[in-house]
């Protein structure tokens, strides 16, 4: 009781000022505290934040929309039926860029979250509001949604650790829909060891989610010996127009493995541009589909008008925010007759090649490294009105989304302004044991990342 | 006159226990929105998971019409938004249908034809909206949302609206007797579009193509492609310019006519691309061959033309017969165990049929069936006592001993009872004695009728006619 008293008066008064969460849990905290306790899972007692997108059972599940205000979800996703059974239990939901649409959370309909480390600048999105919240303190983890770099950016940007595990691992019931064939939900945490663990409760294969087929998953031992292992490296990521912190910190982290012993090679993966180009047609047109069931008849916000097209018209057009207009109408385009084949089926053929040069790419080598973000946090307001640029920090983080390999980002040292920088150790398709092993391996030789003094 | 041209598109909702995406019964005529859940519902976050039933299902709707089944098949999106849809798409089949192919013979002109079949796919139906009277409002209804359908679609191989509806009729009786669907069309179970064009006889140049939606019956479809082969052709040769358009109409059955529903200028752009949700369809041949285990393997025509051969029936009652899949199964069932099947073909398609239309099935079994006939061949009952028993069967059940006995239609050959109400009523009706004498037959039928009435059809007409005729030589 006192325990649960005292975490949200923590969190009622940090969230003053970084706004992290949408709604909190106060009545029902008590009841599933108890619940927790009496149970003996992995996560034991353990409070989480939820991102407002996955549905919990009587909870509001808004995906930071007008759309959705008011609206609540009437099941458990499957990842929240999971972690329950372990014993863990859920404080509130937490921020997102609309429909999880963004990269900064300022396209949420409802309020703006802070980067705890310094309050000027964003938290990243779209899982800004979980990053913030574990990134202060308010709860040891939360869950996120990754479906261009929505996990791992954020978790840069607030210098935490976020997974966004292989496509088909973690099951997608209950998980609001943007992109279906890149979603995946994951962990957010402030060490490796909490993220695996949070990750071993979510994952494997659920009958509701016919995606979902992949293995269940088995706390891993730290790697001893680098000796065997191959890390690719990208060649040339000094031209690449990343900021020089970034190419500082990524430097470091491939000298760590050198020195660890690990046989490092520089991997001619030129940062194809269209990539991005790519990620936002399928995705986009994914969602043109999926936000089309938001029309006001059933659930959420309800317009006006004089016949049942207008009704609709009118909920769609004051439900939605501009970025979710923007791809909706994106989307629709791509998919329409005599664009198809020009611009829809071209890019899924882009993903299909893109897809087998990782694989091959994972023949030779068990990890690859890439600097999550190109840039550190920027300030709020600052590509507001340039979503180009919004767009362009995804060039690190839709590649493992577009090809669905598993990629966890960990905080990596600090940009001379003091903000956190991320880095990502990403694996072949269905191999988080490859990358939790490794990562953990070299957290026993220098320290926990998060926790060492260059990331202070 | 001109040549038509018919291909149909044939809506069919498969029997399965459970929807096609989800748990849920698919039970007809539950209290709207009682058979519902998040999935059907299309709530944020949920998914779809495949029914595998449907999917044998469709297979065998494909092995019944010779159709090729695909290893691979793909359900895809048409996306649209109407409030019946509460997703805003569709989950259909659409580049990768599940069979390809495939045909159903019917007769033309005393030869068989194959009317080819394009492909037969899977999809989901929408729910179902209600448009109160002089309300502002209407309700939906998601009871139907995801029922499982397959929709047949055939080439324009079909020549005239008769043909289009022996087709039907050959279509529904075999996937009824396949167990794919119940084929119910009142229930709306199945639904046919049509594609309508006509053609200047000899050429191979397809006239100007006009779709039909929402023919709900056999009767409807042959009325409606009627009207619409007049007003194509009337517009053909007295159109004075007016050129028939490429569209869609709607048929009223009300009104009796079509009306445009959008030119093809205003058909929606439907998006269609592959559902991310659901991985693709493989099947192997042994899941194929396991779907298609004891198939039946007549055709419709097969079987009419079995029936008046095995069975010495007409045509006609061939036809009839094999129509419909519970009357074939029942005529197969109760015409093995009589030594002449035709009056037990009689019998289904006299007192059976009437009853028969009202609905819910045939309720007596062909064992059942079969003891009635014998007990009226052997002089047990009267062939008016035996409809009165048929009728109880139907409607109540039992035996036909336990019927008779509760009806106290034994059949009465009590002589002497016999004769003295014959002496009774010869004696009432001497003009009917004056006119048998003048050797008038119909009279006699008189006479008989007037002791059935009396002994509410339980005299044994035998003796009953040998006691009038003994009556009159007096």
């Amino acid at each position: 009781m006192e325990l649960v008293e005292r975490l949200f008066s923590e969190i009622l008064k940090k969230d003053r000022s970084i706004g992290a969460f949408l709604s909190l849990d106060i009545e029902g905290a008590l009841k599933q505290r108890e619940e927790a306790e009496r149970c003996e899972g992995a996560l034991a007692g353990v409070p989480l934040g939820i991102k407002d997108n996955i549905a919990v059972k009587g909870q509001p599940l808004t995906c930071a929309s007008k759309m959705l205000m008011g609206h609540r979800a009437s099941y458990d996703a499957t990842v929240i039926e999971r972690l329950r059974k372990s014993g863990a239990w859920f404080v509130g939901k937490t921020n997102m860029d609309e429909f999880a649409m963004g990269g900064s959370t300022e396209n949420s309909a409802f309020q703006q979250t802070k980067n705890p480390v310094d309050l000027d600048y964003v938290p990243g999105g779209s899982s800004g509001g979980s990053a913030a919240a574990v990134a202060a303190g308010m709860v040891p983890g939360a869950l996120g949604s990754d479906t261009g770099g929505s996990i791992r950016q954020p978790a840069a940007y607030c210098g935490i650790v976020g997974l966004k595990p292989t496509y088909g691992r973690v099951s997608r019931y209950g998980l609001v829909a943007f992109a279906s064939s890149f979603d995946q939900i994951g962990p957010m945490t402030q060490t490796v060891e909490e993220c695996e663990r949070l990750f071993s409760v979510i994952a494997g294969a659920d009958e509701k989610d016919p995606t979902c087929d992949g293995a269940s998953y088995q706390m891993q031992k730290r790697l001893a010996d680098f000796s065997m292992l191959r890390v690719g490296v990208v060649s040339g990521i000094e031209k690449m127009g990343i900021a020089p912190s970034i190419l500082k910190s990524y430097q470091k982290l491939v000298e760590e493995f050198q020195d660890a012993g690990a046989i490092v090679e520089e991997i001619d993966f030129s940062l194809p541009s269209e990539a991005v180009s790519v990620y936002y047609v399928l995705s986009s047109a994914e969602a043109s589909s999926n936000l089309g069931r938001f029309d006001g008849i059933r659930y959420g916000l309800k317009g006006t008008g004089a016949s049942v097209e207008e009704e609709m018209k009118s909920s769609r057009s004051a439900g939605f925010g501009l970025e979710v207009k923007r791809r909706v109408l994106f989307g629709t385009h791509v998919l329409s007759a005599g664009y198809q084949d020009q611009v829809y089926k071209k890019a899924q053929r882009y993903r299909a090649t893109l897809k087998n040069r990782m694989e091959e790419l994972f023949h030779s080598h068990d990890l690859f490294l890439m600097p999550t973000t190109p840039t550190p946090a920027f300030r709020l307001g600052d590509h507001s009105d340039d979503p180009m640029g919004m767009y362009l920090e995804d060039a690190f983080t839709v590649p493992a989304s577009l090809t669905g390999i598993p990629a966890l980002s960990i905080p990596y040292g600090k940009s001379d302004a003091g903000l956190p920088i991320g880095m990502q150790v990403m694996a072949a398709h269905g191999q988080e044991e490859k990358i939790f092993e490794v990562v953990k391996g070299l957290e026993t030789k220098n320290g926990v990342f998060g926790r060492r003094d260059q990331d202070v | 006159m001109y040549d038509i041209v018919i291909g149909l598109e044939i809506h069919v909702e498969m029997k399965t226990k459970t929807k096609l995406f989800c748990g849920c019964s698919t039970e007809f005529g539950a209290a709207p929105n009682t058979q519902v859940c998040p999935v059907c519902l299309g709530l944020p976050g949920t998914l779809p998971q495949v029914n595998k039933e449907a999917i044998s299902l469709a297979i065998r709707a494909g092995g019944v019409f010779g159709s090729t089944i695909q290893p691979i098949s793909q359900f895809s999106r048409k996306n649209y938004m109407y409030p019946d849809l509460p997703k805003a798409y569709q989950i259909t089949q659409y580049q990768e249908p599940i069979c390809i192919g495939g045909g159903i013979e019917v007769m033309r002109e005393g030869e068989r034809v194959m009317i080819r079949l394009e492909r037969i796919h899977m999809e989901e139906d929408p729910g179902k909206l209600m448009h109160p009277e002089y309300e502002f409002f209407s309700l939906a209804d998601y009871n139907r949302s995801g029922i499982p359908l397959i929709e047949i679609v055939t080439k324009p191989d079909l020549r005239s609206p008769e043909e289009a509806v022996e087709f039907l009729k050959a279509l529904r009786t075999q996937l009824e007797f396949a167990g794919i669907s119940d084929c119910r069309m009142e229930q709306g179970s199945l639904r046919c579009d049509a594609n309508i064009s006509l053609k200047e006889p000899g050429t191979e140049i397809l006239g100007t193509r006009v779709e039909i939606k929402n023919i709900n019956s056999f009767r409807e479809v042959q009325k409606a492609l009627e009207k619409e082969v007049k007003r194509q052709s009337d517009l053909l040769r007295f159109g004075e310019g007016e050129k028939i358009v490429q569209e869609t109409r709607k048929w009223d059955t009300g009104k009796g006519r079509t009306i445009s529903m959008r030119s093809k200028e205003d058909a929606e752009d439907y998006r269609f691309f592959d559902d991310p949700d659901l991985p693709v369809i493989q099947l192997t041949q042994g899941q194929i061959e396991a779907a298609q285990a004891d198939l039946p393997t007549e055709t419709a025509i097969q079987r009419r033309e079995r029936f008046q051969m095995s069975y010495g029936l007409s045509e006609e009652e061939a036809t009839k017969l094999t129509e419909d899949a519970v009357l074939a199964r029942l005529m197969d069932q109760a015409g093995e165990g009589h030594s002449d099947p035709r009056k037990v073909a009689t019998w289904i398609l006299t007192e059976g049929l009437c009853l028969y239309r009202s609905g819910e099935g045939f309720r007596v079994d062909a064992s059942t069936l079969l003891v009635l006939l014998e007990t009226v061949e052997s002089g047990g009952l009267s062939h008016s006592a035996a409809k009165q028993v048929f009728e109880s069967l139907w409607k109540i059940g039992g035996t036909v001993d336990d019927t008779i006995q509760v009806l106290g239609l034994q059949q009465n050959s009590d002589q002497d009872e016999l004769t003295d109400l014959i002496a009774k009523i010869v004696a009432e009706n001497p003009q009917a004695i004056a006119e048998i004498r003048a050797g008038n037959g119909k009279a006699f039928g008189f006479l008989m009728g007037a002791v059935m009435k009396e002994t509410k059809g339980t005299a044994n007409p035998k003796i009953a006619k040998a006691l009038i005729e003994a009556e009159l030589k007096r």
